[in-house]
């Protein structure tokens, strides 16, 4: 109900911007009932592609290298868990952008050196860095999640026989996902976000078409009202995604 | 020192928590087929020491040889572990699982039975403690009477040679001790050799061969069930037990 009314604002100030004098609002940049101001929505929700695609592959890389670092992570060998200390550590540390300038401007002569003739575009650049970045914080999830279960559950799985691949796959890892689902769904959600600073290395995502935009059009108040507008429909969407899928895996159990 | 073909040996057991001996210099041995249980105040190391059998405590000291198999390495402990079957206080039983996977998860992940042959076995030990009709139920929606027994019965799926019991009616309601104290009673009737810590004194006169009573990581006193209630030898154990006792 909150939510339908401040749609219906936010749908009042903009209709009421299209008709005020000039020089305060200009939605005539991107009033659909015009052929420029058409040709410039469009240009703009075209980056929806670019970003939802950058954040789902990101966000599953991130899922997957944090799994990987925060198992060896709850090692009872502290050489064993030394190297995803470090690495939780040391990435957690590097601000996103300075990152992400790394990777698209340094990796390639890294990996030249190394004999290694690859480019990096844009895209994996940006992908290549979120996923990096995110993964620390993801490896800490998981390893609150896990420790979380019970560890009567890795005591009685030991007794059957099962040994720790196993005792992670069916026993400690079905049970962790749902607490730590909720935590992922955020950093989904604070990817989709960052996202945004692919925009730098030229990725025609929503933020750079808006920037490009306003370059041209000269209207910053009324593109970059509509681009967070386009962020905000974009959380929300995963967010009632998350509410389902939350429900989904609660309801097979009571406990 | 030790008798070769016993069940359980083990020979100068000690555990430290940092600075804190859990367990003290522990000499025991359990034939086959002998029923043991073991009793004592809290924090005396009687948990301690069922745990260190199947080696979810590491010992920091001493030997222990279960069913011949010396525990020295992982793959010993791997060894041992599938001879050796374990109920907790707390069940522990996987929530997420029905009952049915509960029992046929081990034979079939770490023994590579397959589904059919799994169900069936696990069929037979619900039925054996008296629950067949609940399998396709989560652990959430049984009693905890029921849960225990459930999670005996997940023991004996793996057909173990030697059953450990920690505290098993500890955590049930009084009316539901009876229902779990009689499937033991009954394992224990079938020969099954067994070291059950518990302070239901009626199981112990019904059901031990041998009672051992320990205090601050020490066996006290160990006899027979009529010497052990009829005549303590050690003041401790005689305050102990009159303290259990008197309700």
């Amino acid at each position: 109900m909150k939510l339908r009314t401040a749609f219906l604002i936010s749908c009042l100030i903009f209709l009421v911007g299209c008709n005020a004098t000039p020089g305060t609002w200009g939605w005539y940049v991107i009033d659909p009932r015009t052929q420029s101001g058409y040709n410039n929505i469009r240009f703009l929700l075209n980056g929806f592609g670019a970003t939802i695609l950058l954040s789902v592959i990101a966000a599953f890389l991130s899922m997957a290298i944090g799994l990987m670092v925060a198992l060896p992570g709850m090692s009872s060998n502290r050489w064993i868990r030394l190297p995803s200390r470090i690495y939780i550590e040391f990435v957690r540390a590097i601000p996103l952008l300075p990152m992400l300038f790394w990777v698209f401007y340094g990796l390639p002569v890294v990996l030249k050196s190394m004999g290694i003739n690859v480019s990096i575009d844009a895209f994996w650049g940006a992908v290549i860095t979120l996923a990096i970045s995110d993964s620390a914080f993801t490896a800490e999830i998981y390893r609150s999640g896990i420790q979380s279960i019970a560890k009567g559950q890795t005591e009685a799985a030991k007794t059957v026989g099962l040994n720790y691949r196993q005792t992670m796959r069916y026993v400690i890892l079905p049970q962790a996902i749902r607490r730590i689902l909720p935590p992922l769904a955020n950093q989904f959600i604070y990817i989709v976000k960052m996202s945004a600073f692919a925009s730098v290395i030229g990725m025609q995502e929503l933020t750079r078409r808006a920037n490009e935009l306003v370059v041209t059009e000269y209207r910053p108040l009324e593109i970059y009202t509509l681009l967070i507008l386009e962020y905000l429909v974009l959380v929300l969407i995963i967010s009632f995604f998350v509410r389902w899928l939350e429900r989904k895996m609660g309801s097979d159990e009571s406990r | 020192m030790t008798k070769t073909g016993d069940a359980i040996e083990i020979s100068g057991l000690n555990k430290w928590y940092g600075d804190y001996q859990a367990l003290k210099n522990i000499d025991l041995n359990v034939a086959h087929g002998e029923r043991i249980v073991v009793c004592g105040p809290s924090g005396s190391g009687k948990s301690t020491l069922i745990r260190c059998v199947n080696s979810l405590e590491e010992h920091d000291s001493g030997r222990i040889v279960v069913d011949g198999i010396e525990m020295i390495d992982n793959e010993s402990i791997n060894a041992i572990r599938s001879e050796v079957g374990m109920v907790f206080q707390q069940f522990n039983l996987f929530p997420h699982l029905s009952i049915m996977q509960n029992l046929t998860l081990g034979p079939m992940k770490a023994r590579g039975m397959s589904k059919a042959d799994a169900e069936e076995r696990a069929m037979r030990y619900l039925e054996r403690v008296r629950i067949p009709d609940q399998a396709h139920k989560k652990p959430s929606e049984l009693s905890g009477g029921q849960q225990q027994r459930v999670a005996i019965a997940r023991s004996l799926c793996m057909e173990p040679k030697i059953m450990l019991f920690d505290e098993p009616t500890s955590a049930l309601d009084p009316e539901m001790i009876s229902e779990v104290l009689d499937v033991i009673v009954d394992l224990a009737e079938d020969g099954m050799t067994m070291i059950v810590v518990t302070h239901e004194m009626g199981f112990a006169r019904r059901a031990a061969d041998r009672m051992i009573f320990m205090d601050h990581g020490e066996v006290i006193e160990t006899g027979t069930p009529t010497d052990f209630f009829e005549a303590p030898k050690t003041e401790r154990c005689k305050q102990f037990l009159s303290q259990i006792l008197q309700h």
